[in-house]
Parts: C-alpha cells; structure tokens; sequence
C-alpha cells in the first residue's frame, strides 16, 4: 500500500463506512477503524487483547472488493485504502440478525438465574443486533450444569457460545493451555485435560472475558446481579505491580474485582490472587476493636484506652532507652499516605530512625531507590532483559505475562536463577548458578571478572556475555529486573550484582522486584533506616524537611533485622508493628520470635488477627484494601489512586489516623486531617514525589497513574498502539468515572519535561535524589562446606500469607512443603521421591518428602518459603540471614 | 456417447497386483519421474499449465496455476489430499488403495516442479487396508531410489510422509487438513489472508492438491500436456474418475473423458451405469458430491464438464454422482445429507455448528411426520443466513464451504419438491415409507 500520510505525518488509510469517509492506521483492524468512527461492531470473539480468529461470525459486515461487495468479519479484516463497508445494508443486518438467532438457538433460558444477567453482552447485543423473537421450536440442547473445570472456574456449557476467548486467553496470554475446545459441531465444549484441572494462575481472566455466564466463580456466583452492584476504580494491593482494577461491592461488602485495561501496566489482566483476594477483607478473623492484654488475655477497649496503652509503653519506652528504644516494623501494605503518616511519627515524634518496611525479606532500600529505574513498558520494549530475581510468575504474576509476551515479541531475556522460573521458556539464555554466587555471575556477565562463578554453564556464560556485548557501550535498551531470587541469599549479594551491572552498562535501568504491595511506597515514604520521605536520605533531606517536620533523629537508625537483633539484646524495648507479622513475614522465623517475646512490649497495628498480634499487649485495628483511599506504588515507581468502597469493619480506623491520634498523646500534630491533605504534603515535601497530588491523580489523563518523579518522561513505545477498552471485555468499567470517583478532578496538567510538574508547588528545593553505591566489597559466600546442598527458599503465590489463609478461594491452594533436589541427589542419598529426609542447617532441622527438580544445579536443595502456619516451622527456620548463603545437610531418615 | 479416450489414472487397476512396485514398473511406472528430472522444474510446470489440469479435489482450481501463485521462500511444502470422506465419493479410496505408487510418482513430479523436499500424504485414517498399501508403496520406493536423497541419482530429494487422519471430514478441507497436520484441532483458516500457496503449513507456502490431481500428473508428463488438453473440451480437459452411486443399477467408478460424455451416458449407458435400478424412473442427481445442489432430469445432456454444470448451478465438485429415483424420498434425501455436515461441522462458526443442526431437525421432523408449513419459509431462511442468497456457488456466512454447503441439498429438495414436502406435513408421515432402500423414507 501506497504510505499515504495526514497532516500530521502518520501513514494513514481512507475508507468509507455507511457512507462517511474515515481515516484509519494501516493495519488497524476494521472493527477497530469503525469503533473509533463511532460505529460499534456487534462482536463476541473478538478481544482488542488476543489475536483475533473470526469465529463467532457476529461482525460480518459487507465490504467493497474485486468480486463486489462481499460479507466479512470486521475483526479479521485490515483496513485498506478506499475501502468501502457497509455495516449496516440489508444484507449486513440480515446476517448479524442471523448470527445472534443462531447463538440463541441453543442458549438456555437462564437470564435470571446466569451471574452474566444484566451485564451480559449476548443480552445486549440480542436487544441492539437481534431478530427480536426466536423462531426456535425444537428441543434445545442439554448439558450436566456447571462442572468444576477448575478449582475456581465453573463451567456451564449450554451457555457457552464457543467463542473461545477463553481458550485463547489461556495459551496465548498466560502460555499455559489448560483448556481448549473439545470434540466438535455443535457439541463443542470447553475442556480441560482429563485428570488434569483447570489450575492456572490467571484462571480467573477466562470468567472476566467470557461474554457470557458459561465461566464463573465459586467467589462471585449468585452473590449480586450486577445492577446491585456498585463499583469504583481502584488499585490491586497484593503484590507490587499494582495492577488496575474495579471493585465491586454489594450491600456493603466487597463481591468480585475486574480487571481494568491499563496500558502501561496490567492490559486487563489480574492473577487470580489479586482477583480472589478481597475475601480475605470480609474475613472473621478481622480485627474490629481495639483490644489491650489484660492479665493473659486481649480485651476490647476503647481506641482512647488502647491508644493511652500504647503512647504510654512508648513513652515508657523512650524515658527508658531513648528514642533509639522504640522501633517500627513493616507497613508494605500501607498507603502511601498512611506510611507518610507513621514515618512522620516515627522520625519527628517518636523520634527514632529505626523503621523498616522490609523484614529481610528484600533488598538494601538504598538499591531500590537509588538505581535509575524502569518502567514495565520500558522492559518490554527492551532488547535485553536481565533478570535477579525469583520466580516472577509467583511473586509478579501479571508482571510475568507482561515479560512473556515481551519475549515472544523479541526481547531477549538473561535469566539468572538457580531453579528454573515460569519465565525460563522464553528466556534466551539461563544462567543457574549456586546461591551467594550472584555478584559474581553479573560481574562475569558483564566481563568485569575473569573468576567463574561456581555451578554457571561456560556455553550459557559466554552466549549470554556475546549478547550483552551487543548492546551499545552505555547499555542503552538494557533493563535489569531485581528482586530476591532467594530468601537464603542475602539481599545486600543481589544488590551487589545489580551494581555491578549498572558499572558496566551505566544507561541501564532496573525494575525492582519486590513483590509486597506498597513497599516501593513505603520506602518511597521514608519507611526505612536512613531515608525520608521522597527518595532522599537523612542526611541530604533533614535542613529542607525539617523545617515542616521538627527535629529528626539524628543518625541512621536499625534496619530490620537489626531491629528484631536489637530487640532480643535489649536494646529496644517496644516494638510497632504496622500490618506485617514478622512470624511470617522474616526470613529468620527465630529470630522474629525471640524478638517479639522478649520485647517489652508490641503495639499491632493491622487488619487480621495473626501469631504476632497474638503476642501483642495493645493492638489498634485499621482500614485494609477496598476501604481506604490514598496511593500507592507499584515497583515502576508508579503513583496510582486507592479508592474506598466499602467501610471498615467494626470501629476500625484508617491507619494514618492512629498515628495522628498517637502524635496528639506526645503533644505534637502531625498537621493533617484528611487523605487528601497528606497527599498534597507529601506532593509538597517529597522531593521525588513533588507535585503528585490529587490534582494531577484525578486528571482522566493520569487514570493509570503517574510514575515519579515526575521529570521521567513516559516511555514512547513505538509502534504499539493504546488499545481501547472492550467494552464487551470489561463489562460496566467503562462508567467507573462516572460511580464514586474518589479524587477531585483537577485543573493539573499532565507531565512532561524535566521540572515541568504541576503548577502552584514551590520550586523544587535542591535535595539531590537517593543513589545507590553498595559498601565495597559485600562479603561473598564461602564455598559450600563439604557433603552440604546449597539452599534456596524461594517465594510461592499461594503461601500461608493472612490475605490466603483468609481468602476462601485461595486457602486450599497452598501446596503442601517438600525438599526440591537434582535427580542426582537422589541416587546419593538413596531414596525415592516422595520419601522423607531430613534437611539440616546450622540453625535447625525439618522433616519433609523429597522431590525433583531437574532444572537445579547438583549440590542444591530448594524449599518453597511460608508454607507452614506461623506457629510450625517451615524453610525459614534453616536460614541463616547472616550469612550471604545458607548450607544444608540431607539425611536420609 | 463413450469415448475412446484412454484411461490415464486408472489405467493399471483390471491387474490384481496393481499396487505392487513390481507391477508398476511393469507398466511403465516412474518413467515420468526419470523424464522429468531431467527437465528443468518451469519446463514440468508448464507441461501442467498445458495440460489445464482442474484440480480433483472439488473446487476445480488448475493446478498448474495454483502452483504459480505459491509465494517464493526457502521452504515449500507439498501435501497431496487423500481425506476423502464425502458420502458416495470414493474414488481417491480407489487410487490409494490400488496404485499408490502413482500418487507417490505424481507428488514427485510436483514437488520436482514446485521444489518442494519434503510432502505429506494426507489419507484418511478409516482407509486401512489403503494406509497400508500406501507406506508399503512409499517403502518400495525409497528401496527402488524414486524418494529419498537423490533421486534417481539427480540433484533432487523428496521425503514423503503418509499421515493418517483422525475421523474428521472436515479435514479434508485444504487449511484444516494444515492445521491438522501441525497437530492442531481441524479448525479451517480463514482466507483471506491463509491461502496455502501464500501461508500454508507452519506458515510457509504450500501446495494442496487432490489425490487424483497428482495421479494424473505421471500421464501428463509421458505424453505431454496437449496430449491431455486434447481430450474433453473448453477448460475441461482430460478425464475424470466419477464415482456413482444410488438408485442406478450399476454403481461404481468410471474413468470419462470430460465434457464430451454426459451425465446421461453415465448413469444410463449399459457399459456404464447402465440405467435406474430396478426399472425405475429418476427422479433427480447429484452431480458433484453432496454439498452440490441437485439437478433434474431436464440436466441429463448436460456434459460432464465444470463450465456446464456451473451454469447450470451446480457442481462437478468431488465427481460423486448419486442417483435419486421415483422410490427415493426428497426430504429424507436432504434429512441425511444435512445430518452429515452437522455432525462434521468443526464448530468454529455460528451459523454452521448451530444452523445445521436446527436444519437437521426440522428435516427430520418432517420427515417423521411432525412437519408444519411454516417449516417450509423457516427452512429457505435459516438456508439464507448460512448462505445469502442461496445460490452456487454459494456466497458465505461462514468461514469454509462446509457450512454455506449445507443448503444446497435443503434448498433444491425445496426447490424441486416442494409438493413431496407438503404431502409429509399433510399427511403426517412420509409417503415412500416402506421402500426397500436407504433413500426411502419412514420413521
Ligand atoms: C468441507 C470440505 C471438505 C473437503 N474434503 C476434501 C477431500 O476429502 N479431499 C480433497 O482432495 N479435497 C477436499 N476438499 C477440497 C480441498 O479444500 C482442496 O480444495 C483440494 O484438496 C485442492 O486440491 P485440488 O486443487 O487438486 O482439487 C474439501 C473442501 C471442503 C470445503
Ligand atoms: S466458556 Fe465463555 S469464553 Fe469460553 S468459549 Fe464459552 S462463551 Fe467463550
Ligand atoms: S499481579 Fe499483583 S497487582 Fe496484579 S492482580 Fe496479581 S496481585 Fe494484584
Ligand atoms: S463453516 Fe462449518 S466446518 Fe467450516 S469453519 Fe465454519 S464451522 Fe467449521
Ligand atoms: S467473528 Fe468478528 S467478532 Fe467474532
């Protein structure tokens, strides 16, 4: 074709539709071209998200060409310059009309008892396309309804319409077809392989894209007919990718969550822990009053006694020990605001510095603020990936789908990971190496040392450098994702690694990987040793801060672990733990209990009760997700709205409350009544986040968010184009705007260049940004000691977190604790897989069935972390986080 | 009128052992394959174009055209179609099972001609005894040097692979049979943009050619391509292997020059099908398989030639004729024809997996005698939105021919017998109950 170009230079196409010229992008597809001409195309296979297949026959349309004008699917058709579509003649009416009296032929009359009823797009497009009546008299089709396809997929086949979005969702997008059509004609139906269930990670897209109620949830069926239910746009909080949703509440409790079309982050997909695992937020575990140990057991109190409890153990605490007595744990599954909130608290009332967001279970805060970071889309516009992290299928879910497509579209992905991931397939080179041997794998991978790692296939290394030496001398298109591969393997050797690459390749950029929900934000809100809020140390920030915030501490307090260390050596009396159990949560299981017993006392504040608030002497309940407003942060460093849908059980408050109602009993205030005020603080005061506030959040231009700083000009990714919104695919979202928005809409205009932020904020104030220089020479692993495995605990979706264990969709999930080792292993220590070893560390031992896993290196044994109630012992009661790896011994028992 | 013209595909089959390499060779078997390795690949194809070879397969392309559109790559495959599983058509099961070293000399002559190195034979699983003599033959002629490395000490290589199919009719359309060879569901493409010859198997350009097509190709090149565009007429060059069934008293496979015999001569000539069964009268025929609409016996001079029968609106198609007679019922004759292409509908589309089965029914219906006359428009109409128009051929809701076929023996039953429907919805039950035949009708 001819580049025919518009006033603006792009290569455009003409067309007439009905009889109106149209302009359309090469290649775009003519159900696209029309929709945008404002002519909407009855469909239903058709998903502006997977290759389309022309099955359902529902968009033909009648289109100009050599034989005369012929019908075709609009969705399988490209535009073609004087192109002429008629969607509407006699004949284009006659065949939708016919298509749609076909669909119903067979359909059952289920309307009123079908979850899909009233948002279903078969009704929809029956009342807009149809004949109006049936002309159907003989027996309709009958099947067994529904079966269990899955452990969260019901499937009722007299209402599919075989349009196979489902099918197609499974293999192309999350690469795992689990289903696909079986048998033929009309008596085609969606199955799964015999013996084999319908278990995907992402199951629960294929009820969100079914167009109609033959896909549903165990979670939502027959909870709420869709004109009951409302809704609001808000952001997933169960990991760090953050992705975008609706959630949907009915008679005042949360019910279903949609996916919401994000280009930049989640493109309409949610794991289905992120969908699910609302439940867990109407759980009877909750907390709904504040309760105070009295004698041996917990009584409800009022927040007043509760919070006069707490503001005098901490004051106790400080007239004690100092300042320095009192330390903070957690608040990863805070807001933004909430975290600003405690931070202030923390490091103007309390006075201490001692604060982490991260239990040891991530990487150095200074790593994850201070390498230049990148967005989703800039990784998968890359041309290298690199990857330093665990599994991203368990850990990132949708971030994974995001990197796989990514890789069928050509980035070329450098895994280094000891145990194969979801992500190997695609990856164009696996590097496995033995734990605590990180740094050392980069610094080869980039040529920086001649020295071997250990357990590294020579022909993988020197494949995998050939490719990074084809990249251009500043590393310009590298991305490097880093998480923790392993929570064995110290976070300090990760960050280690990722500098080392950053050397070698300066104009790289890293995504992190840490996968709790909001700790990029947290430690974005100064929830860590050394830092203040908006990416800048305590040094760099105390003048410009301090003049709002009063006198801060004045050095850099404990991190984490040395909080937890510090506390058994006495050195901190009172610990406060926002929302995180250190049972769970740490690493060095232990440790966090010797912590929590011998501390003088523990303030909890959270949502659930847990092993640690059972411990607790004062615990104050708060908000949780769905009823709190605010931001967060997801791992690009993306601002995004948190909207509340639903109200706090009990007499909850919003945690950012109580650490104002605390300030007040210290005869301070934290200056703020209101979500929207901390914002407007924090967009005022937070260097990175300067100029991120309401305003700007509420501009229909920013609906997927903003990443901060703001001077980071958005990725321009090419030649994809922004798909719109499906309206079929995301029923009802498209109003969302229009049903309790949460933020003001303001006056704010997008960002842009450097500097250009919003206007009416104060010119920035020179606080250099957080950068990350690792301390020289971080101690590497020892060989491993003789006869001993490597260990390595990585990270699984469903383990015994408090939003599973509590999310009756997700309970059952967690699968059951087991020993991975080479097959080698096995013939060593003479057993067969399945039988029991006993896996001994320097710190404890455990009993547990053996399995394999041929993608380990010999000499490695991998255990799944946090499988196992925090009262038991699981993986991370042999690690010992001290070290940069941890041995292990098997026996056979 | 029987014409002298020889028999070119089936030439060898009054020998008992005709599927033997011993016996081909006999017969002059693979002299065409040493002729045209020594001819350049262009000079094969246009002794094809010469010859006007239609396709057998049932869309009556010529091959030596649909060899010319492949698009050039590194990588062409051949795949040579022997799924035939249409009721009343079994003449690829006739060449397969009794000379299969012809098709492997014809797909060496193609592929030779199109530079294909490797080719699948795609045969019908139920075909067992076929199956067998097939890969026999392909064994034979690796041992003999007809296939492998260097074939007849040329520069040209062939490997052949004999694919059995898994029971799906619909896998004898081309872009199905593709996806089935790649091992997926039979799901036809949709073409635009999968024509074979463009984006075929595993995306590269493929020629997709009928059993018969490729054994007449060994003929072509012995004897040149006027040698075969002489007999027959117009575009309708060379013979044809029909295949006839129904109410004729000799039913069978008959090897025509085409166009110059007609479907007179073949159903009622005594050499041939030798005139109705039974003394009976006919009634109607089926010129091309059942997905062709039905003609009357004011068709019968028509010539067996695809221009004429095209006219007339119908089909040569695959090159079943079947026979209906005074005896045959028109509804149970439409009834189990549309039941066959619901039940081997893929499912893919709307109108064909639920339109057939809605057509089965009412058919049904009426012909056990629960008929009403509203059936009558509602059966022209559910026709209509699988194929507008209802015309051959046939212009498509759907995304293959399987679907938009589906009216044509509902329609023509309509068309041509309306009063026979009628009488069923009157009376409450089929008037041919209780003749001694398939086609006869009763519950
Ligand atoms: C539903 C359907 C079934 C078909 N079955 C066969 C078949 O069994 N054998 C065959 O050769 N062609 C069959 N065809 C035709 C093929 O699609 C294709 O046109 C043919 O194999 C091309 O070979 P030719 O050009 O040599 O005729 C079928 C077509 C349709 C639509
Ligand atoms: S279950 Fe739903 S999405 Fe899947 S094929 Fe049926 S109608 Fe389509
Ligand atoms: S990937 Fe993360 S943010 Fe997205 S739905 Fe899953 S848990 Fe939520
Ligand atoms: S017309 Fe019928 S057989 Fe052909 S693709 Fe459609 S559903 Fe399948
Ligand atoms: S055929 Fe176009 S939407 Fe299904």
């Amino acid at each position: 074709m001819s580049a025919v170009r518009n006033r603006a230079g792009d290569a455009v196409v003409h067309l007439t539709i009905d009889g109106t010229a149209v302009e359309a992008t090469p290649g775009e597809l003519l159900i696209d071209a029309a929709e945008r001409a404002g002519v909407f195309l009855p469909r239903f296979c058709y998903h502006p998200r997977l290759d389309p297949v022309g099955m359902c026959r529902m968009c033909l349309v009648e289109v100009s060409g050599p034989r005369g004008f012929t019908l075709q699917p609009a969705c399988m058709l490209s535009v073609a310059e004087g192109l002429e579509v008629r969607t509407a003649s006699d004949k284009a009416r006659k065949a939708q009309q016919g298509v749609l009296e076909f669909l119903l032929i067979n359909h059952p009359l289920d309307c009123p008892v079908c979850d899909k009823g009233g948002e279903c797009p078969l009704q929809d497009q029956a009342f807009s396309h149809g004949p109006g009546e049936s002309r159907f008299t003989e027996e309709k089709r009958h099947w067994a309804k529904p079966i269990e396809i899955g452990p969260r997929v019901l499937l009722d086949r007299e209402r599919c319409i075989q349009c196979g979005r489902c099918t197609r969702f499974a293999a192309e997008v999350a690469g795992e077809a689990m289903i696909d059509l079986a048998f033929r004609s009309d008596g085609i139906e969606v199955a799964p392989f015999p013996g084999k269930p319908f278990d995907s990670y992402f199951s629960g897209n294929t009820i969100q894209i079914c167009p109609v109620g033959a896909l549903t949830s165990p979670a939502y069926r027959f909870k709420s007919r869709p004109w009951d239910l409302e809704q609001v746009e808000t952001t997933c909080t169960t990991c760090a990718v953050g992705c975008r949703v609706v959630a949907q509440s009915s008679a005042g409790r949360l019910v279903r969550y949609l996916g919401v079309d994000s280009d930049p982050v989640n493109q309409s997909w949610l794991c289905d822990k992120g969908r699910y695992g609302f439940e867990a937020v109407h759980s009877a575990h909750r907390l709904t009053t504040p309760t105070v140990e009295k004698g041996e057991v917990h009584q409800p109190v009022t927040w007043h006694e509760a919070l006069d409890a707490a503001a005098a153990a901490l004051r106790d605490a400080r007239e004690r020990g100092g300042p320095d007595a009192v330390g903070i744990l957690g608040g990863a599954r805070l807001s933004n605001e909430d975290a600003y909130a405690w931070a202030k608290l923390a490091k103007s009332v309390l006075g201490t510095d001692s604060v982490d967001a991260q239990l040891d279970d991530g990487l150095p805060a200074a790593a994850v603020l201070g390498l230049p970071h990148a967005t989703i889309d800039q990784a998968a516009a890359a041309s290298v990936v690199v990857t330093l992290t665990g599994d991203l299928r368990e850990e990132l879910p949708v971030l994974f789908l995001r990197l796989r497509r990514a890789a069928l579209d050509g980035v070329r992905i450098v895994e280094c990971s000891t145990a194969a991931t979801a992500l190997t397939p695609y990856a164009a080179h696996r590097l496995a190496y033995l734990p605590g041997e990180i740094a050392r794998l980069a610094g080869a991978l980039v040529g920086a040392t001649r020295a071997h790692p250990t357990g590294v296939d020579d022909e993988a290394l020197a494949a995998a450098r050939t490719l990074m030496h084809s990249l251009d001398g500043g590393g310009e298109g590298l991305v490097v994702v880093v998480g923790r591969p392993s929570l064995a393997e110290s976070g300090e050797t990760v960050a280690e690694a990722a500098h080392a690459i950053w050397r070698a390749y300066p104009n790289a950029r890293f995504l992190p990987a840490l996968r709790r929900a909001n700790v990029h934000g947290a430690l974005d809100m100064g929830l860590a040793p050394g830092l203040l809020p908006g990416r800048v140390t305590l040094e760099a920030g105390r003048d410009a801060l301090s003049a709002a915030w009063g006198e801060l501490p004045a050095k850099p307090g404990r991190d984490g672990r040395a909080i937890l260390q510090a506390t058994v050596d006495n050195e901190i009396s009172t610990l406060i733990l926002l929302g995180c159990d250190p049972l769970g949560d740490c690493p060095d299981r232990e440790l966090a209990r010797a912590a929590i017993e011998q501390a003088r006392f523990v303030i909890f504040v959270g949502t659930h009760h847990t092993g640690a608030s059972a411990l607790s002497q004062v615990v104050l309940p708060v908000a949780g997700d769905g009823e709190r407003g605010g931001t967060t942060t997801n791992c690009e460093g993306r601002v995004s709205r948190l909207a509340a849908k639903v109200l706090p059980p009990g007499i909850a408050w919003p945690a950012w409350t109580v650490a104002g109602e605390l300030a007040k009993r210290f005869g301070a205030s934290l200056g703020f009544e209101g979500v929207d005020q901390i914002s407007s603080e924090i967009a005022r005061l937070a260097p990175a986040y300067r100029g991120v506030d309401t305003a700007l959040l509420g501009h229909p231009e920013h609906r997927d968010g903003v990443v901060v700083p703001l001077a980071a000009v958005p990725v321009d990714i090419g030649g994809r184009r922004p798909r719109p919104i499906d309206p079929i695919a995301t029923p009802g979202i498209l109003s969302v705007e229009d049903q309790g928005s949460p933020l003001e809409l303001g006056a704010a205009q997008p960002a842009g260049a450097a500097g250009d932020v919003a206007p009416g904020w104060p010119p920035a104030t020179a606080v250099p940004l957080v950068t990350f220089s690792p301390p020289d020479g971080a101690a590497p692993a020892d060989e491993p000691a003789a006869g001993a495995y490597r260990l390595v605990v990585r990270r699984t979706l469903y383990e015994r977190g408090t939003l599973v264990a509590e999310s009756p969709s997700l309970a059952q999930l967690v699968p059951e604790p087991a020993v991975f080792v080479h097959p080698a292993a096995l013939k060593e220590l003479r057993v067969a897989p399945g039988s029991t070893v006993t896996v001994r560390s320097a710190r404890d031992s455990l009993q547990l069935p053996i399995a394999l896993d041929d993608s380990l290196p010999a000499g490695v044994a991998l255990l799944v972390a946090n499988l196992v109630p925090s009262e038991g012992r699981g993986a991370s009661a042999l690690v010992d986080a001290s070290r940069p790896a941890t041995d292990v011994w098997l026996e056979k028992v | 009128m029987l014409t002298s013209a020889p028999r070119i595909v089936t030439s060898r089959l009054d020998h008992e052992d005709s599927y033997t390499l011993e016996r081909y060779l006999a017969t002059g078997g693979y002299k065409a394959l040493h002729k045209a390795l020594r001819m350049k690949p262009e000079a094969v194809a246009a002794e094809v174009n010469r010859a006007n070879l239609l396709g057998r397969g049932g869309a009556g392309f010529p091959a030596g055209r649909k060899w010319s559109m492949l698009r050039a790559a590194e990588t062409t495959y051949l795949v040579v179609n022997g799924d035939e599983s249409e009721p009343a058509t079994f003449k690829d099961h006739l060449l397969i099972e009794r000379d299969p070293h012809q098709i492997i000399e014809g797909a060496a002559i193609a592929a030779y001609a199109v530079g294909a190195r490797l080719a699948f034979i795609f045969c019908r699983g139920e075909f067992a005894l076929g199956l067998e003599r097939l890969t026999a033959a392909c064994n034979e002629a690796y041992e003999h040097g007809a296939l492998g490395g260097r074939i007849f000490g040329s520069t040209f290589s062939l490997d052949i692979v004999v694919h059995p199919g898994a029971g799906a009719y619909i896998c004898g359309e081309e872009t199905a049979l593709l996806e089935s060879l790649e091992g997926k569901r039979g799901f036809p493409r949709i073409k635009p943009p999968n024509f074979p010859a463009a984006i075929g198997l595993y995306g590269e350009p493929t020629v997709v050619n009928n059993v018969e097509t490729i054994s007449a190709l060994p003929w072509i090149i012995q004897n040149g391509g006027d040698a075969f565009a002489a007999l027959g007429a117009g575009t309708s060059t060379g013979t044809r292997l029909f295949a006839l069934s129904g109410r004729v008293a000799r039913p069978g496979w008959y090897e025509l020059e085409m166009s110059k015999t007609t479907f007179r001569d073949l159903i009622f000539d005594p050499a041939l099908g030798g005139g109705i069964a039974d003394g009976g009268e006919l009634k109607a025929f089926i010129p091309g398989g059942v997905s062709a609409p039905w003609l009357g016996p004011d068709s019968l001079e028509i010539g067996l030639d695809q221009e004429a029968v095209g006219r007339a609106g119908s089909m040569l198609g695959s090159g079943s004729v079947v026979v209906l007679d005074q005896t045959s019922c028109a509804v149970r004759a439409a009834w189990r024809i549309t039941r066959f292409f619901w039940r081997e509908s893929c499912g893919q589309c709307t109108p064909c997996r639920e339109g057939g089965h809605w057509l089965e029914k009412i058919l049904r219906r009426i012909e056990e005698g629960d008929g009403r006359f509203s059936d009558l428009d509602l059966l022209m109409d559910v026709c209509d939105n699988l194929a507008p128009g209802v015309s051959w051929p046939p212009e498509q809701t759907t995304i293959c021919v399987l679907g938009s076929s589906i009216p044509s023996s509902v329609a023509s039953a309509l068309r041509m017998f309306r009063e026979e429907f009628a009488t069923h919805i009157r009376t409450e039950e089929c008037p041919f109950a209780g003749a001694p035949h398939e086609m006869a009708g009763g519950r």
